[in-house]
């Protein structure tokens, strides 16, 4: 079944237009990957669809229901959540109390800290830790761990391997599949192009606000993807 | 934290309490018992400054709920105190209501102005919300001293409300009243932070994109903290002017209450429970001893309260926090592993 469907989503910011349509889909279970150049319009579609930026109601279905232009946080409550980009923790609270504002929409589900900590054991040893205490790649744990704990129907993930050490990515890429075993789709947004092809069923290629290509990462030439990429 | 790595999860214990907290407990309630108990041992003008103190801690507190939790740096709460005190000439003189009765009333009052205030005054962020606030709290002003029902710009008495109450019931209730709004206040931002809203408080507090793509509501927070903030502030107004029995718009909306708030939460602490408590006790203490020096002493308020901003903005508690570890309101979650007593203090 359909869980995300987009169907020519468009964004403005002020005059300046950053998405010109994007049809695009998420199956139930599946991982998508969404890659692009900076400025391609793929942070401006995930904040379209978690309610930040506004849009037309039947632009986005999840779960087939309309939820274009809705506030953020019924959006979450619909089981939608994201990590956001530059991991945005707060500053205020240890890593537990980060965790636990995720479940303030009380969704029920397979996650909670027990489960979270045993997927991330650094977060439960640094638990009364504040948060933005620890190193970037912890930090990008709480954040997973954050949007979980609201037991979403899908996670979008906006950039997770920003500013973070090779063998970091790799750690957190690795969590992905666990988060799919337990039903929750993921969306990724990369621009690490590699490590988007390992984990994703499916590839869309963001362009100015286009998508210039779709489709299973074993089935795309590399010479098409750097076109669809680049543009050259 | 060696050890809990190897530490199974179910073996483990979420506390808040702390065993300064404990102690808080029993000396808080040795000390609500002795304030109750005021009115047979204490001299009345030990009474008054007592209720006084009280109602100031209610104000600091609210303050400290919308600027250090809620991020609302509102410079207009005057403007509910204000209202909260002309509720006694409406309800008092007009229809009759007994003054005690109308503290409650008040809040009620004070909050249903503040809702579509709210509306308006949300729509601005930052330095324009603050001087929004003191736009509103003037409004308010000049609209009751045009008011010549309510005695206009000089104001009217009050005493009639109180007359046919006894002298002693006054005094003891109005510091009964005012312990309940002190004491109530503090209890009331302790609990709510320590609920899982008191988690979104402080995330909203901390980034508002955030907190609302986490499912929280930042408007509906922030609405909350408003209401409830100026709910409180009306009720202390009503108290207010039932000690000092005349009212005028120049009193009841006057900035020296919110300049009295402002200097008692950043000296104790912004954004702690236990900072308004310092902040009042030094507020109160600062006044006895300068009070023969006229002006000079709003200039050395002010110039602590600067200094303090610019060298210790965490405030009194804040340094004692942060040296001792001690937490008489925790509201953080501590984990650790059974037993507990080692871990907590």
């Amino acid at each position: 079944m359909t869980l995300l469907e987009a169907r020519g989503v468009t964004a403005f910011y002020g005059d300046f237009q950053a998405l010109y349509g994007i049809d695009l889909k998420v199956e139930e279970g599946e991982t998508v990957a969404v890659i692009g150049s900076n400025g391609a319009g793929k942070s401006s579609f995930l904040r379209t669809l978690t309610g930040l930026q506004s849009s037309a109601p039947e632009s986005i279905r999840f779960h087939g229901e309309p939820i274009g232009g809705l506030p953020a946080h019924r959006i979450v409550a619909l089981g939608l959540a994201m990590v956001p980009e530059g991991r945005r923790l707060f500053p205020s609270l240890t890593v537990e109390e980060n965790l636990l504002v995720g479940a303030y929409s009380k969704r029920p589900g397979p996650w909670n800290l027990e489960r979270l900590y045993a997927m991330f054991p650094i977060l439960g040893e640094r638990r009364n830790n504040p948060g933005t205490a620890l190193s970037g790649g912890q930090q990008q744990m709480v954040a997973i761990g954050r949007a979980l704990m609201s037991n979403p129907r899908l996670l979008l993930c906006d950039e997770i391997s920003l500013g973070l050490a090779p063998v970091i990515i790799k750690d957190i890429y690795d969590a992905l599949p666990g988060i799919k075993a337990e039903g929750t789709s993921v969306l990724v947004v990369e621009q690490d192009v590699g490590q988007a092809m390992k984990v994703a069923d499916r590839l869309y290629c963001f362009q100015e606000g286009r998508v210039s290509l779709e489709g299973r990462p074993g089935e795309l030439g590399r010479e098409q993807i750097s076109l669809a990429y680049f543009g050259v | 934290m060696n050890a809990s790595h190897s530490t199974p999860i179910s073996a483990l214990v979420v506390r808040r309490g702390t065993r300064t907290s404990r102690v808080g407990v029993v000396v808080g309630l040795m000390l609500l018992l002795a304030i109750i108990g005021a009115p047979w041992w204490a001299e009345r003008s030990s009474q008054r400054l007592l209720a006084e103190f009280l109602y100031v801690l209610a104000l600091a507190q609210m303050w400290n709920l919308l600027a250090g939790y809620g991020g609302l740096l509102s410079v207009g709460q005057q403007g509910y105190i204000g209202i909260g005190g002309y509720c006694l000439v409406v309800l008092g003189l007009e229809f009759g209501v007994n003054p005690f009765l109308i503290v409650p009333l008040a809040g009620v009052v004070t909050a249903l102005v503040a809702i579509p205030t709210a509306a308006a005054l949300f729509r601005l962020r930052g330095a324009y919300f603050a001087v929004g606030t003191w736009v509103v709290a003037e409004v308010f002003r000049l609209l009751v001293a045009n008011t010549a029902s309510v005695g206009g710009g000089s104001g009217t008495s009050i005493t009639r409300t109180v007359m046919g109450i006894p002298a002693w019931w006054r005094e003891s209730t109005t510091l009964w009243i005012a312990l309940a709004l002190g004491a109530g206040t503090t209890l009331a931002v302790y609990l709510l932070l320590r609920s899982r809203h008191g988690l979104a408080l402080t995330a909203v507090r901390d980034s508002e994109p955030a907190a609302e793509s986490l499912g929280i509501s930042v408007s509906r927070v922030k609405w909350f903290v408003y209401i409830a903030s100026a709910a409180g502030c009306g009720m202390v107004g009503a108290l207010i002017f039932i000690t000092k029995l005349r009212i005028s718009p120049e009193a009841a909306f006057s900035m020296d209450w919110s300049a009295a708030m402002f200097f008692a939460v950043i000296i104790g602490g912004i954004g702690t429970i236990e900072g308004p408590i310092i902040g009042t006790l030094v507020y109160f203490l600062l006044r006895e001893f300068l009070s023969d020096y006229g002006s000079w002493y709003l200039i050395v308020l002010g110039s602590i309260a600067v200094a303090f901003m610019l060298w210790i903005p965490c405030g009194m508690w804040g340094l004692v926090a942060s040296r001792f570890d001690l937490h008489f309101f925790p509201v953080q979650r501590r984990v650790g592993n059974l037993p507990v007593e080692e871990q907590t203090r």
